[in-house]
């Protein structure tokens, strides 16, 4: 808190400084300046708007489904630069549920200026954390999000109905992390790509914006198609890791980058 | 004639500040006419602290223009118990929530004046601080807006709260008691229902037996206790057996704020949530109630059409109505086949009596004895 009250006030020092002089110089280096950026999230399916329980989807492969809960976690947001060096946002934990717009808006603050070719995050809650316990804040937003028996997080969940289904209902409960060897890891760790020649600037006077893709179709498209008729209920377990394949695969793009 | 008399107060409202230095300076003969009622001077209020239960989500901040104080929740207290807000006195909020009963009355559908029959079952009111929507259908999104319902509803007290608010004025208690909370001893609706809100804001249950297993103390519980609790939790699998009750009832306050349809009926006759949404995806489906005190609070479902905890989880076992429109997902897939095919939940006798035994191990006594949260004397 003192820190970025003293940045700031070193800036306005340094700006002041500029505008008497009208000298060039970089700032002091001893006093990093930070920015703040924002992670919209724009869910989909396919090309329509992802709107709950009203309207019916179809898959790349032809099931055709209903969505009526739609929930995940995004976690350990890094952002990388063109030399390969990374800022971690600390304690970077988030509940996104489709039923809260307000959820689908991250604000990111006190980042160090630079430009930024690169995202990396965690969708879920890592395994570390979940070990670590004393969950608050997004962590412990929604008891639905954990299962208590088993002491891990689920990661995502859809919930909704398709005629396909031999039960008529679709739970995926995308959970956990254990299992021998990890073997039940449906934890996963994307970088979606930016736009070509699209950088994220921060600086202490801009606000830019990544708009992400969240594509719905993600879950049942890509190295594991998922056909309804025989995968409609799945709660952890070897079905789920690969359904968070295809999380891992495709869930996730960046539409594109307002500098703001 | 209101208009008037409200006119000519603060007039001399006016007057008296602007006639300050004439008193002052000795017009003595002024002080006979400054009868008009003397500006009330009641201390400030003492605030009043929730207590943080262990292991509970942090209780969440009261509004802004309502913060707690020993004052209001004790004049909230007094309105909780008091029938004069009742069209013929008969009935307060504390007749259909009483607190022996986790602040329910033990009827399928509420009665209220006249013995006129509610469509739906009386709420507990228990850990209020921490729901976002109220009632079965989440029609209030605050307590101070929620409180004016029961009062007003001509199956509950039936009475517009405007009426309520003139009786009191002229009850000897409320003035002052008010004037405590407040700062004025003119009674409003808004203030009575700030009031009620603070009270029932402290109605926190949290020291069942099961908090106190959680808490550190696990010889609390029996085996079967126990093992009707890792049936709760758990999400069947076809190798895992489980209830499955938490995905819907998880978490500490064993509620995730949701509506949802339980699969009671496969067509309503009570449209639930949306009755206030107005979507048909929305038919059928009522809150996910928190089950502390579930033991208590009989009969259940939003129209106490279940009369016993057997019967409820009978219901989830095998009578769910499959086939209902809105039903929720976790409904159809919730199965302890072990080839993960029939929609039954497929528990056994055993089970449900172990689940029924933890159920019960929710019961707060410290709760429905606390004196604070009783009639006053």
């Amino acid at each position: 808190m003192n820190t970025s009250r003293f940045a700031a006030v070193a800036a306005a020092l340094v700006l002041a400084t500029a505008l008497v002089t009208a000298c060039k110089k970089d700032s002091d280096p001893s006093t990093p300046q930070t920015g703040v950026f924002a992670l919209e999230l724009e869910p989909g399916v396919g090309a329509l708007p992802l709107n709950l329980s009203t309207d019916t989807y179809t898959t790349a492969a032809g099931d055709r489904f209903t969505v009526s809960a739609f929930k995940y976690f995004l976690s350990n947001i890094k952002l990388t630069k063109a030399d390969g060096s990374a800022y971690a946002v600390p304690d970077s934990y988030f509940l996104v549920d489709q039923a809260k717009p307000d959820s689908q808006h991250l604000d990111l603050k006190d980042v160090p200026v630079g430009d930024y070719t690169g995202l990396t995050f965690t969708v879920g809650v890592d395994s570390a954390r979940t070990k670590a316990g004393n969950f608050t804040g997004a962590l412990a937003a929604d008891p639905g999000m954990f299962w208590d028996w088993s002491q891990e997080f689920k990661n995502v969940v859809l919930e909704g109905t398709s005629p396909q289904s031999p039960s008529r209902g679709l739970v995926f409960h995308i959970a956990g992390f254990k299992g021998a060897n990890g073997a039940n890891n449906t934890i996963r760790t994307v970088s979606p790509a930016f736009p070509a020649n699209t950088k994220l600037l921060i600086r202490p006077d801009h606000s830019p914006e990544i708009h992400l893709h969240v594509d719905v179709l993600g879950l049942f498209g890509g190295p594991n198609p998922v056909r309804f008729a025989t995968v409609y209920n799945t709660m952890g377990g070897p079905q789920s890791v690969k359904v968070a394949d295809n999380i891992a695969a495709g869930m996730f793009s960046v539409e594109h980058i307002h500098a703001n | 004639m209101k208009f008037i008399r409200h006119f000519s107060f603060r007039r001399w409202r006016g007057l008296a500040g602007a006639g300050l230095a004439g008193l002052l300076l000795g017009a003595a003969a002024c002080r006979r006419e400054a009868e008009a009622p003397a500006p009330e001077h009641f201390p400030a209020p003492t605030p009043y602290a929730l207590v943080q239960p262990p292991l509970f989500p942090a209780i969440p901040a009261p509004p802004a223009d309502n913060p707690l104080t020993v004052e209001g929740v004790e004049l909230g207290r007094h309105l909780f118990y008091e029938k004069a807000l009742s069209l013929d006195n008969s009935t307060s909020c504390g007749s259909c929530h009483q607190q022996a009963r986790a602040f329910t009355d033990g009827r399928a559908r509420a009665q209220g004046v006249g013995g006129a029959l509610h469509a739906r079952s009386a709420m507990a009111l228990q850990n209020l601080v921490w729901e976002p929507k109220l009632t079965w259908d989440g029609a209030s999104p605050s307590l101070e807006q929620q409180a004016r319902t029961p009062i007003e509803n001509a199956v509950e007290m039936h009475q517009p709260l405007r009426a309520g608010v003139a009786r009191l004025q002229q009850m000897a208690p409320y003035p002052p008691l008010f004037g405590k909370a407040f700062g004025t001893s003119t009674i409003t609706e808004e203030n009575a229902l700030k009031a009620l809100a603070q009270f029932e804001r402290t109605l926190i249950s949290s020291n069942s037996r099961y908090d106190r297993y959680r808490r550190g103390d696990r010889s609390l519980l029996s085996a079967d206790e126990v093992r009707g609790l890792q049936l709760f939790s758990i999400h069947p699998n076809g190798t895992l057996r489980g209830g499955n009750c938490s995905d819907c009832h998880g978490g500490e306050l064993q509620t995730d704020h949701n509506f949802r349809n339980n699969g009671l009926d496969a067509a309503f006759a009570d449209l639930g949530l949306s009755s206030q949404t107005g979507r048909p995806t929305d038919n059928g489906k009522f809150r996910v109630p928190s089950l502390r005190n579930v033991a208590l609070t009989a009969p259940y479902m939003h129209d106490g059409r279940l009369a016993t905890l057997q019967d409820v989880l009978d219901h989830y076992n095998e009578h769910v109505a499959f086939n209902s429109p809105t039903i929720d997902p976790l409904l159809l897939n919730t199965t302890n086949d072990p080839l993960q095919q029939r929609h039954d939940l497929e528990l056994t006798a055993q089970e449900k009596t172990q689940i029924i035994a933890f159920l019960r191990t929710l019961t707060d006594s410290t709760f429905i004895l606390d004196p604070r949260f009783s009639a006053p004397r």
